[in-house]
């Protein structure tokens, strides 16, 4: 098993050789991501409608999310394999749920911020309810929402991996593989590939708020 | 598919899963055993790793140093991916190993024990680190001078003011960073370490769900437990005043806006 002693750590060769396989990973990791943080996003704005609307049911919904949050992420997918199996199924339920918690707790916390003064003025001018939210709150408290979604986007990119152990992981397809063949150029391109991931999505959806939120360009440190 | 079709079967499942538990306690293999190992595993990388974070944390955070530095510590620990961690920490010791005349020592708990022990530590390092660094700093200016006023030395500062004021947050800390570890040690088994982890890896590997199903739910209440063990830590220290407004279960909130 101690084999390679003598090899370089990180045989680049290897990797200039295989970049096909390598971006066929990244982009399989790009999926998974992308399926996790917009079924995660759609479901959390749902419940958080549901909770703006009803605020008893903020307690039952955080806590039912948190503990999904808290069951550790190769127990829950251990949990769902004998029901749906080696499946991407498997992963995006499991993805999906740990983004629910941290995006329901910025959106409603996002949409509670906007100031009551500029609600009251909306109302005054006939605008519904409905409206209200889409045009008003969502958009005021998209700062917020998408600090949240930075959050997840980051935690899913690095949970992804764990799925190379359901058959699926994107870019963890090599780290489990080097793994198993012992080879270390294969484990470390896979987690820089996620670390890479990760940092290109935070800024990429930093770059998402910049665009859609003009106005609090200058503010800065709102965080 | 394998779903379970209907409630028979399900039953059936269950009863499996029951007696799976009366058949598999004993023994170095057993549950009891991997479990231990799990918890040993863990509660050394959490308990090494605060021994090291809580100190320098306090330290930065009392003379306001390197806080650039605490901010890039946590968005680091979030990018780096915890199975990548787990499964670089394996060559990479056994590269050092190979510059020791003797070796690493190797514990009973199976070959892996170094490199988990390693990345586990790696990943419980930042949040505590950083909920600590935060906390100090956090602490009211005016409450630090009046004790400076009042002749209190530096360290006793640290001790007696800053410290049981920041305590929430850095009990925060501990828990958040003792979850996670926790979380991520089943993901030893992979670097043959036999903890909870080798029920659902092996599980795994024999398409055995019923392990796979078992395995999950001790990894699972060990880590509920780890949670609901942190809450009962924030009690017994955090002073009354200052207990968290009903802190909800993976709260990752770093920092409370000051009242």
């Amino acid at each position: 098993m101690i084999a390679q002693t003598n090899d370089s750590f990180v045989r680049w060769d290897w990797i200039w050789s295989h970049l096909d396989l390598v971006w066929e990973k990244v982009v399989e990791h790009l999926i998974l991501t992308g399926i996790a943080l917009g079924v995660g996003l759609a479901i959390s704005l749902v419940l958080s409608a549901v909770i703006l609307r009803w605020r008893p049911a903020y307690t039952p919904i955080t806590w039912v999310t948190g503990i999904a949050y808290s069951i550790p992420s190769l127990a829950l997918f251990a949990f769902l394999v004998p029901i749906t199996g080696f499946t991407i199924l498997t992963a995006e339920i499991g993805l999906v749920s740990y983004t629910l918690l941290i995006l329901i707790r910025n959106v409603v916390a996002g949409i509670d911020g906007v100031d009551p003064a500029v609600k009251e003025a909306a109302l005054g001018m006939g605008y519904t309810r409905r409206r209200l939210f889409f045009q008003i709150e969502l958009p005021l408290a998209l700062p917020v929402i998408i600090a949240g979604l930075r959050i997840a986007g980051v935690t899913t990119i690095g949970l992804v991996t764990v799925t190379a152990l359901i058959g699926q992981g994107g870019v963890g397809f090599f780290i489990l593989r080097g793994l198993n063949r012992f080879f270390s150029t294969e484990i470390v391109l896979g987690t820089m590939l996620s670390v890479i991931l990760a940092v290109a999505l935070d800024l990429a959806l930093l770059g998402v708020e910049r665009v859609l939120t003009p106005w609090s360009g200058r503010r800065g440190s709102a965080t | 598919m394998v779903w379970p079709a209907g409630v028979g079967h399900m039953i059936e499942f269950l009863g499996d899963t029951v007696v799976w538990f009366t058949e598999h306690w004993d023994g170095q293999d057993g549950y009891l055993v991997r479990t231990w190992n799990t918890i040993l595993l863990s509660g050394l990388a959490i308990l090494t790793a605060a021994l090291i974070a809580v100190p320098l944390g306090a330290l930065l955070g009392h003379y306001r140093r390197f806080g650039v530095a605490a901010v890039a510590v946590v968005n680091i620990g979030r990018a780096l991916p915890s199975f990548g961690i787990i499964a670089l920490s394996l060559p990479i010791i056994i590269r050092i190993a190979s510059h020791i005349p003797n070796g690493v020592p190797i514990f009973g708990s199976g070959l892996g024990f170094f490199p988990a022990f390693i990345a586990l530590f790696a990943l419980a390092l930042p949040p505590i680190f950083t909920n600590t660094y935060t906390g100090i700093r956090e602490v009211d200016p005016g409450t630090v001078e009046a004790a400076r006023g009042m002749g209190l030395s530096e360290g006793e500062i640290l001790r007696t003011v800053e410290g049981p004021l920041a305590s929430p947050v850095i009990i925060a800390g501990l828990r958040i960073s003792a979850v996670q570890v926790v979380a991520t040690s089943p993901l030893a088994a992979l670097v043959a370490y036999r903890g909870l982890g080798r029920f659902i890896v092996d599980g795994f590997a024999v398409r055995d769900n019923v392990q796979i199903f078992a395995g999950a739910l001790l990894v699972a209440v060990l880590a509920i437990l780890t949670e609901a063990f942190f809450g009962l830590l924030e009690k017994r220290i955090v002073p009354e005043p200052l207990q968290a407004s009903g802190a909800a279960l993976g709260e990752e909130t770093v920092v409370r806006p000051a009242a």
